[in-house]
């Protein structure tokens, strides 16, 4: 080999992308596996699968999972595990129907009510684990009995809840409105293609802006071209997803709502000490203690959250099949778990993003959705996703030892 | 005499970074009571675990003959195999199972699959009465005493017709009777013909019962005694246990300003919930303003205890007497409180307790102060990179980034990390446990150097240190502790190793 050929090689090798990629493979893994999933069930479906319609459908539909996923990437990173949420979910999601029905309660008046209920069942959920060690897998299986019996009790004399409140209802199935026509792209949706170009905006300037304070603080960054790359990159996906969901309803209200959920906890677990402490107590419970920070009391913070969003699913779930069942909540817990793992939250502790699990959420949910459209039988799906997991998990596992 | 039934020659063994054995040659004759005895870390628990092939062979250097054979153990089962049996200061008893359970554990009396129950206590009694513990062996081990499980474990290691007895400190646990019944009972074994190894700090009862001594220090093997005809004495064994020379490794402080009194302790008591035993007694320590204390004291003697229960008892000890900082009695509930005093404490375990692991160097040094680069709730960690950079240039981290995972770093380094981190939270008051514990020679000069810089900035430190040259080298004054209770205090002029050492085996 020439000297020349060894230096680009060298070269190459040490290149700026390259090293971006490489000490971040673990967390691109799972982008890359969903892309190749989504491009997968397109060719497999004819192209039904990345229609408008099914994309929309499929995003409305994770809603209840995803704002679940992210309260269990908080209770995993600090090494716990909340098996109570499904049923949390389904007893106050009856909760809320009961209160709209037969109370008459307003809307506005519910919510704020059934959200603070969950907070407060988490921290009931919490205490025997932060007080007195109790394991959080047997204080949440009980917890998750108590919920399934409240459930069971508060539906008895009546089954199934229908609730009629359109503005309710329009939160699991609803659309945010649309501008008039007026003949231009009267086939979209304008306002959600705003808010994509919006969203952009927004994106660039403050992308631009912590690149201009790394630079006074004369950080090293990355390169303009890089730079410039990245932005064309994530504007060309909001612009993508937009267009997207345009092209059917436009952008859903409980897409919304997982999107300011997924906003706010990445702002707290990314930028405040709060999220710092948090992982602080998953990567060394004893070290975090003794740096002043009390374990005991982000145990409580993080399952109040828990119940805070557990809640909140509740009402999305509800909202989306415009009443309350007996069965609501069924297994939700294993959903929102199986999405943080996928997601690359580590059992260990300590380790696991807001949006990872997102994209594990959506992981899994397209797993399901292209495998409806291809009329797989559920028998199959259940052992398609199984696997699924337990193989991203082991990906997982894989590429962050190879890091070390 | 016979012939030696163990010889272990030319015994060395690496870490990472230290050699904790070299060339050690440990000879012990048929049916002897031979005692090791040396400092913290001076190779006695190394060189029993490459004994009972913990650490396998091929990991050590030298060989290993027990009665004549060579012997090359990969696991503590073939140590077994050949008649040896050890004896760790934890013990390692199952504590919800019964007595005659933990004896035969791993080694059941079986009849085809199942077990025989029946022959199991009927054996379990006679070996019972062998070491003379009088109790039913179907009670459980959480029910007896500290002294009885001992007996229980030494019953365990008999059964497996054990030739060499290995103790490792077995008494350090137990009240003054505990021990002299273990004593009489290795007395006992000895004229069954067992040969026994005891580790053991307390030189007394090692003189008491020794017939063979052998000092180690820094990994060496420095003298075999014969004490059987009791003309060893415990200077004689001081002298070679520390014998250590104080070379300028340790720099020079410029100027030494010491001032008043900062914090102060007085009759300091503190009792553990979960030992169920007093672990500090009548403390009455001080600490002045740019003053180095040093804490000495052998392993077990209360000293991280002490430490823990300044820094706002997160062990929950009940605790009594008084704690006056800067002229104020103060109540800390929890570390927080602590550091919102500005106290400081530096681990003894980085890896345990001390750092988190899996974050990075920038994370780990602001984790313990973030809101001093929080704006209204808002890290910024354009703020905390600045930060992180300062203390790896004014530390000399060695690290390619701030953002690598300190789990990466040197052990020098990561002790750097957590020095840097609690420099961040400005204490006045900073306790270091065992600052230089397995790091090497060139790193402890770089911290010895920060501490004295330290000092003259108007900080007090305490320091605990098992290493004697380090306790003399950088003190300005010396408490020595013993079994919860301060044994002496000594200015570092007054100071020597072997006064030291007597205070610190005083008990």
């Amino acid at each position: 080999m020439s000297e020349d050929t060894y230096k680009t090689k060298k070269s190459l090798k040490d290149s700026e992308l390259v090293r971006l990629l490489r000490s971040n493979i673990s967390e691109y893994f799972m982008f890359i596996a969903l892309i190749a999933i989504m491009i997968f069930f397109s060719i497999t479906t004819d192209g039904i699968f990345i229609s408008s319609r099914n994309i929309s459908n499929l995003l409305n539909q994770m809603g209840y999972i995803a704002v679940l996923a992210v309260g269990m990437t908080l209770v995993i990173v600090i090494r716990h595990i909340d098996l109570s949420v499904g049923y949390l979910a389904g007893f106050l999601g009856a909760f809320t129907a009961i209160a709209l029905t037969f109370w008459g309660f307003p809307v506005v008046g519910v919510i704020p009510i059934v959200l603070i209920l969950g907070v407060l069942s988490g921290l009931l959920t919490a205490t025997p684990i932060a007080k007195l060690g109790v394991p959080a897998f047997v204080s949440t299986i009980s917890a998750g009995l108590i919920f399934r019996g409240a459930l069971l009790l508060v539906t008895m004399g009546t089954g199934t809840i229908i609730i009629k409140q359109k503005s309710f209802n329009a939160i699991g199935n609803g659309f945010i409105p649309d501008l008039p026509d007026f003949g231009f792209l009267d086939n979209n949706h304008k306002i959600t293609l705003l808010l994509g170009a919006v969203g952009i905006v927004l994106y660039i300037i403050s992308a631009i802006n912590s690149r201009k304070k790394k630079i006074s603080y004369n950080f090293e960054v990355t390169s303009p071209q890089l730079f410039i790359a990245q932005l064309v990159l994530v504007s060309a996906i909001i612009a993508y997803i937009a267009w997207v969901l345009s092209g059917y309803n436009g952008l859903s209200w409980s897409l919304v709502v997982v999107l300011i959920v997924v906003a706010v906890f990445q702002f707290i677990m990314t930028k405040t000490p709060l999220g710092r402490h948090v992982y602080a107590v998953g990567g060394n419970p004893e070290a975090a203690e003794l740096s002043g920070i009390s374990v005991s009391r982000i145990t409580y913070i993080v399952f109040g959250a828990m119940g805070l969003l557990s809640a909140l699913s509740g009402i999305l779930y509800a909202s989306r099949l415009q009443s309350a069942t007996t069965t609501a909540g069924l297994g939700f817990e294993t959903d929102a778990i199986a999405a943080a793992f996928v997601g690359g939250v580590s059992a260990a502790g300590g380790v696991g993003k807001i949006t990872g699990s997102i994209v594990g959420a959506l992981v899994m949910m397209s797993l399901t959705s292209g495998m409806n459209l291809m009329g797989i039988d559920i028998s199959i799906q259940y052992i398609v996703r199984g696997a699924v997991l337990v193989i991203a998990v082991i990906v997982d596992m894989a590429t962050r030892k190879a890091r070390r | 005499m016979d012939a030696p039934i163990l010889e272990m020659k030319s015994i060395t063994k690496e870490f990472p970074g230290v050699k904790a054995l070299d060339d050690v040659t440990f000879s012990v004759a048929k049916g002897e009571i031979h005692c090791l005895v040396g400092e913290n870390g001076a190779g006695k628990s190394t060189l029993m675990k490459v004994l009972s092939g913990v650490h396998p062979f091929g990991t050590y250097d030298g060989e290993i003959y027990v009665e004549g054979e060579l012997q090359k153990f990969n696991g503590i089962s073939d140590s077994e195999k050949a008649g040896i049996a050890i004896i760790y200061q934890e013990l390692a008893l199952v504590p919800e199972l019964t007595v005659y359970e933990n004896i035969f554990l791993g080694n059941e009396i079986t009849h085809g699959i199942t077990i025989d129950w029946n022959e199991t206590v009927k054996e379990a009694k006679e070996i019972l009465q062998k070491v003379g513990l009088d109790v039913n062996p179907s009670a459980k081990i959480r029910d007896l005493g500290v002294g009885k499980q001992q007996l229980v474990e030494i019953a365990k290691a008999l059964k497996k017709d054990v030739k060499i007895l290995i103790l490792d400190e077995p008494t350090a646990a137990l009240n003054e009777t505990d021990s002299d019944n273990l004593l009489n009972l290795i007395r006992g074994l000895k004229s069954q013909g067992v040969t026994c190894i005891l580790i053991s700090h307390k030189l007394r009862e090692v003189l008491a019962i020794a017939d063979t001594i052998t000092v180690l220090r820094d990994g060496k093997t420095i003298c075999t005694l014969d004490a059987s005809e009791g003309q060893v004495t415990e200077p004689i064994l001081i002298r070679n246990m520390v014998g250590r020379s104080i070379d300028n490794v340790f720099p020079k402080r410029e100027n030494i300003r010491i001032g008043d009194v900062v914090l102060e302790l007085e009759n300091w008591n503190a009792y553990s919930p979960s030992l169920g035993r007093d672990i500090l007694k009548d403390v009455n320590i001080n600490v002045r303003e740019g003053e180095i204390v040093g804490i000495a004291g052998l392993m077990g003697s209360g000293r991280t205890e002490l430490a823990k229960s300044i820094f706002g008892n997160p062990d929950g000890y009940r605790l009594a007497g008084t704690l006056t900082l800067n002229g104020k009695a103060q109540k800390f509930r929890d570390p927080h409180d602590a550091i919102t005093a500005e106290i400081a404490y530096v681990t003894e375990d980085r890896k345990g307790n001390g750092l988190i692991l899996i974050q990075d160097v920038k994370n780990n040094i602001t984790l313990a102060n973030l809101k001093h680069i929080a704006k209204s709730g808002v890290i910024n960690e354009n703020e905390e990179i600045v930060i992180a950079t300062d203390y790896k240039e004014s530390l000399n981290i060695k690290t390619p980034s701030i953002e690598q995972k300190v789990r990466n770093l040197s052990g020098g380094n990561q002790q750097k990390v957590s020095l840097g981190k609690w420099l961040f939270v400005k204490p006045g008051v900073m306790i270091l446990d065992e600052p230089t514990r397995g790091i090497d020679v060139g790193a402890k000069f770089e911290i010895y150097t920060i501490m004295n810089r330290l000092v003259e900035q108007g900080m007090s430190i305490i320091m605990i240190s098992s290493e004697l040259p380090e306790v003399l080298g950088m003190s300005d004054r010396v408490y020595v502790m013993s079994a919860g209770k301060i044994t002496g205090e000594l200015s570092v002029e007054e100071a020597t190793q072997e006064k030291i050492m007597e205070l610190a085996v005083d008990y």
